[in-house]
This record gives structure tokens, C-alpha cells and sequence, in this order.
């Protein structure tokens, strides 16, 4: 954002110059100085003219919040005594006291770890078997993308059913294959699977799309230089495919990963974080500290936990990124 | 077609059997009388359908309110949040002013702030203001994303500039410019906006959970999740509502799926 952008326009930019004092070399310069002055004044009364209706909600409910968050993480506060300041004292029972939130760590890291590298290697398989140009090819695309733009309430009802013990269709599939019924949302062991099975179906759809756009941006020449040079299809994937799609794959793990650190509509409806705290996340946990229990100061350090280990994750990934990641 | 593209057909019909089985499901039992949910082997086609079910749902709760709440909230945001997206997107790409590069980082860094670390404050201003159970509550503090600002500004840069000049000489001012040349211009990106922020007001969850007690106030989602706390495992009416929450989401994707399927792709690609 700092360096001035290609595309950037180009009237009344940069060192003085622009469309009047550009045309006008020599003494016109000079005598168009106030004129240009104007047109500086004007842009900026533009500028924030037409900024002003989005940023006064940005700032009140994007940005200053954030801080806000951090501020009310030091607090001790249940919303109708005075709050007391704590210092780090949520972050130190949080992390060292806090077995709950223990558990809500790892359950949110088994969904990550269960959910983004399964999704993206299935959606990728999708994406080059989607790409295929066949006839009624979009019309299963298309089926791909529903569970994409149902809501995660929706889809969590339905898989609440689908995996009922008894007379789901999933237990039911499964005895008719010979396969023994498994207790999907009662046992502690299986419920966390059984979000992860339910968030790659509903996503999948997402990440193919995703992918589609990336395989149809890579130039049929390569291809067919490739094939030319005697290259068979598997070499073809391995070595132009494959390193080509890797800033689509990039993208796709860098907002999966984010997306499912935040995973809560899901859980919460399929097994409002049960059994026991089996399927308790990180965000219900923030919800059920702030608006169940009015730990607001501690529900505010969980928030801001979570907040930390994304930016992390995410940093991570962008400075690793050159070993792995080939951009033309 | 060929024999060889039978493999390929194969594959893509068992595909969408798992990705549509759930929802023929939902449907199927939506349509069940009590006595034929638990049975075994499942019934697919339920004889006779009892469309009483939804008859029945729709006396137990205001589903119709709900989804008025839904739909005049969603819509609201959408407005909103594109026209402002619109004009801040417009400030940052196309007027040069002092401070414009430093106030659009913070607009990117706030891109990558997961949406829950703002909800404490959000519900403390909200209650501040007295917005609690109000419809306000619900709209305003979804509406200033900064995806929407981010998206369309990355458009409007690749708008020609000559275009903009051209006006100009011919006495255009910023907001002449902003209605008829950059508006007109950017039809799919605002398409894609409208319909991405809709989609996400529309199965928007714990935010309208937190700031609605009120009946009266609840959304599609958050009525469906009470509705599932009170008839636990009464599944056919369960699922009626479901489908109530479904069906006109899908009407919106199946007429205007084209943009749905561009606009994630745009979105995918402007992230690159």
C-alpha cells in the first residue's frame, strides 16, 4: 500500500504533478499554482466525504473494538459490579489453571488438523475431475456449491439426523453394509469426527471453486509444450499443475485454517459442545464465558488468545511461504 | 459421448448423491407422519405426504416472522454495506488525500481479525446504546465490514484512468465520476458483493444469538436453534423447519447461481 499502485489514477498523484501542471511545462506553472492547490483542497474534502459513511461503523464496530477486547481481557467484570483490574491475571489462569480451556485448545486444533488438509487434497481431486469439459459439467459444479450456501444451522440440523444412533441414514448405510452402528454425537471419542465428516462435506464445494479458478488460469501452451517434450499426464500434474496451483493452495490453507480456528455454528448446534466438553471450541467457549457466565474479562482473554494463534499461524505460513509457493 | 467418459459420469453422480442425499432427506422426513420416522428399512417417499407437518410447525412458531426478520435484515446490511463498501472503496482507490495509505492499512489489518474478537465490545456499545432487541442491534454493526471496502477498491484500481480523465476535462467532479463512470463499470463486482454479504447475513448465527432474547426479533437461524432445544427428537417437525431456512436461499442461489460461483472465485482471487 505504500508504494503507489500501477493502476493507481494518475490525476492530481504524486510529486505535483497531474493532468494541468503535466501539460503545461515552463513558467504556466507558476501562474497555475493556486488552481492546483484547490484541486488538492478538493480532494481531500473528497477523500473523506466519501470515506465518512463506512468509517465511522468500521471504527466503532472493526477496528477499535480489537483493542478494546485487549483492554477488557485485564478486567475482572460480571457486567454489574465495577469491573477490577487483573492485570494479566485471566491470561495467567487461563493458561496454567484452566483445564477446560486446555481441553478447548485441543478440540479446536483436532478440528483444524482434521478438517484443512483433508478438505484441500479433496477439493483439489474435485477441482481436476470439475475441470473436465463435459457436458452438464456445471450443473454439477452447481450441486457441489448447496451445502456452501446453506447455513451452518441448517446443515447441522440435518446432519443431527442424519447421524441419530438408531434410525440415521449414515447408521443405517452403514448396517446395510455390514458395518457395526457407531455412536456418533453420545460418545466423547466419535463427536469430534463427526463435525470434521459434516464441515469438509459442507466446505468442499468452496474450495473446489476456489481451485477451479485457480487450474483454468494456468496457459493451455504449457501443457501442451509439455506434451510435445514427451510428458505424460502424471509428469504434466506433477510439474505444471501441482506447482502452478500453489498460491491457490496457499490461499485455500491460509483461510481454512483461519475459518476453522472459528468454527462454532456447527458444534454448538450439532452438539452444543458435548458430550461433556468433547466438542467444546474455542468460540463457544468465548461465548459461554461471555453471555452465559458474564465473564466478560476472561471471555475477552480467550478472544484475544485465539486472535493471537491465528495472526501467528498466519504469519507462520506467509514467511514460509517462498520455500513452497511459485508465483509467475 | 463416448464409453470413456462413463467412469467420469459415474464419479460425479456419486458425488452429488453425497452432496444432495441430506437435503432429499430433510425433505422426506419433513413430509413424515410421527409413527414413520423411527422405522426400519428408512421411508424415502413418504405415502400420504403429511403436509400438515409444516401447517403444524408454523402454529408453534413464527416462522413467518422469522424469516421477514431474516430478509429485512439481510437486505439491509447488503444495501448498506455495498453502498458505503461503494464509496469508501471509491476514496481509497480514485482520490488522492493525505493519510489514505495509512487509513487503508488499518483497514486490511482489521481483514484478518477473526469476527469474534469484536463481539464483547460490539455487545457493549450495542447495550450501551440501548440497541438490545432492537432491529439496530441486528443491522448496523454487520454492516461496515472492511472485506466489502477491500473488495471494491481492488476493482475500481483496475479501472482505466483515462476514462476518469476524460471526464474530467469535460468537467466531471469526484462524485460525477464515482455514478457514471466507476458505478456503471463495476456491475459484477457489485453483483458479487451483494450476493456474498447477503449469503452471509442470511445464515448469519451468533451474532443475531447474542443480541436478540425477544421472540419477536429472532432470525431464520436462531429461531431454528430454540426450535431444536424444545423438540429435540421430533425430527419430521424439526426438519420442516429446516427446509423453511433452506428453500429460499436456494431459490436466490438457483436464479442467480452464476454470480455465486464468480463471486467466490473473485473472492478467492483477490486474496492472492
Amino acid at each position: 500500500m505504500g508504494s503507489p499502485h500501477p493502476l493507481a489514477p494518475s490525476p492530481a498523484r504524486g510529486r505535483g504533478g497531474g493532468l494541468i501542471s503535466g501539460d503545461t511545462p515552463g513558467p504556466g506553472r507558476v501562474s497555475l499554482r493556486p488552481l492546483r492547490l484547490t484541486l488538492r483542497r478538493q480532494a481531500t474534502l473528497a477523500g473523506y466525504l466519501f470515506l465518512l459513511p463506512n468509517i465511522v461503523g468500521f471504527l466503532v464496530f472493526s477496528s477499535i473494538p480489537v483493542l478494546v477486547t485487549l483492554g477488557i481481557s485485564t478486567l475482572d467484570w460480571d457486567m454489574i459490579r465495577t469491573p477490577t483490574f487483573v492485570g494479566i491475571g485471566n491470561y495467567a489462569v487461563l493458561l496454567t489453571q484452566d483445564a477446560v480451556f486446555r481441553q478447548v485448545l485441543g478440540n479446536t486444533a483436532f478440528y483444524v488438523v482434521g478438517t484443512v488438509p483433508a478438505g484441500i487434497v479433496l477439493s483439489l481431486l474435485l477441482a481436476l475431475a470439475m475441470n473436465a469439459q463435459l457436458r452438464g459439467i456445471t450443473f454439477f459444479r452447481a450441486i457441489f456449491f448447496v451445502p456452501v450456501i446453506t447455513s451452518a444451522v441448517a446443515v447441522a440440523m440435518v446432519w443431527r439426523w442424519l447421524y441419530n444412533r438408531d434410525f440415521g441414514l449414515i447408521n443405517l448405510a452403514l448396517h446395510a453394509v455390514g458395518l457395526p452402528a457407531i455412536p456418533w454425537l453420545s460418545s466423547s471419542a466419535w463427536a469430534m469426527p463427526a463435525i470434521i465428516l459434516m464441515a469438509i462435506w459442507k466446505r468442499v464445494g468452496y474450495d473446489m471453486v476456489i481451485y477451479l479458478a485457480g487450474l483454468q488460469a494456468i496457459p493451455p501452451q504449457l501443457y501442451e509444450a509439455a506434451q510435445i517434450d514427451g510428458a505424460g499426464r502424471w509428469r504434466r500434474f506433477w510439474h505444471i499443475t501441482l506447482p502452478l496451483l500453489t498460491p491457490t493452495t496457499f490461499f485455500i490453507s491460509v483461510i481454512s485454517i483461519i475459518g476453522s480456528f472459528q468454527v462454532f455454528d456447527l458444534a454448538f448446534i450439532l452438539t452444543s459442545g458435548g458430550p461433556g466438553n468433547a466438542t467444546n471450541t474455542m468460540v463457544m467457549y468465548v461465548y459461554n464465558q461471555a453471555f452465559q457466565f458474564f465473564h466478560m474479562g476472561y471471555a475477552a482473554a480467550v478472544a484475544w488468545v485465539l486472535f493471537l494463534i491465528i495472526l501467528a499461524i498466519t504469519l507462520v505460513q506467509w514467511r514460509i511461504q517462498r520455500r513452497w509457493v511459485h508465483y509467475e | 459421448m463416448t464409453l470413456r467418459l462413463v467412469p467420469a459420469y459415474a464419479l460425479f453422480a456419486v458425488g452429488s448423491v453425497v452432496m444432495l442425499a441430506p437435503f432429499l432427506w430433510m425433505v422426506s422426513t419433513s413430509l413424515k407422519a410421527n409413527a414413520d420416522v423411527f422405522v426400519y428399512p428408512p421411508i424415502w417417499i413418504p405415502d400420504p405426504p403429511q403436509w400438515g407437518n409444516y401447517v403444524y410447525v408454523l402454529e408453534l412458531l413464527p416462522f413467518g416472522r422469522y424469516l421477514l426478520n431474516t430478509t429485512f435484515v439481510a437486505t439491509t446490511v447488503t444495501v448498506l454495506e455495498v453502498l458505503t463498501s461503494s464509496l469508501a472503496g471509491f476514496a481509497f482507490a480514485r482520490v488522492d488525500f493525505p493519510g489514505r495509505d495509512r487509513l487503508f492499512l488499518i483497514y486490511l489489518a482489521t481483514l484478518m481479525v477473526p469476527g469474534q474478537v469484536t463481539i464483547i465490545p460490539n455487545f457493549l456499545v450495542v447495550s450501551w446504546l440501548g440497541w438490545n432487541n432492537t432491529y439496530l442491534a441486528l443491522i448496523i454493526p454487520a454492516a461496515f465490514s472492511a472485506f466489502g471496502t477491500f473488495l471494491l477498491r481492488q476493482f475500481f484500481l483496475s479501472i482505466p484512468a483515462e476514462l476518469e480523465q476524460a471526464a474530467r476535462i469535460d468537467g466531471c467532479g469526484y462524485f460525477g465520476i464515482y455514478r457514471h463512470i466507476i458505478l456503471p463499470l463495476s456491475g459484477p463486482a457489485l453483483a458479487t458483493l451483494t450476493i456474498f454479504v447477503f449469503m452471509v447475513q442470511w445464515n448469519s448465527f451468533l451474532w443475531p444469538l447474542i443480541v436478540t432474547n425477544s421472540e419477536q426479533l429472532r432470525t431464520l437461524t436462531v429461531g431454528l436453534s430454540y426450535f431444536r432445544d424444545e423438540y429435540a427428537s421430533q425430527f419430521n417437525y424439526l426438519m420442516a423447519g429446516t427446509v423453511m431456512n433452506v428453500v429460499p436461499i436456494l431459490i436466490v442461489y438457483v436464479a442467480l447461481q452464476r454470480y455465486f460461483v464468480r463471486g467466490i472465485a473473485l473472492t478467492g482471487l483477490t486474496g492472492r
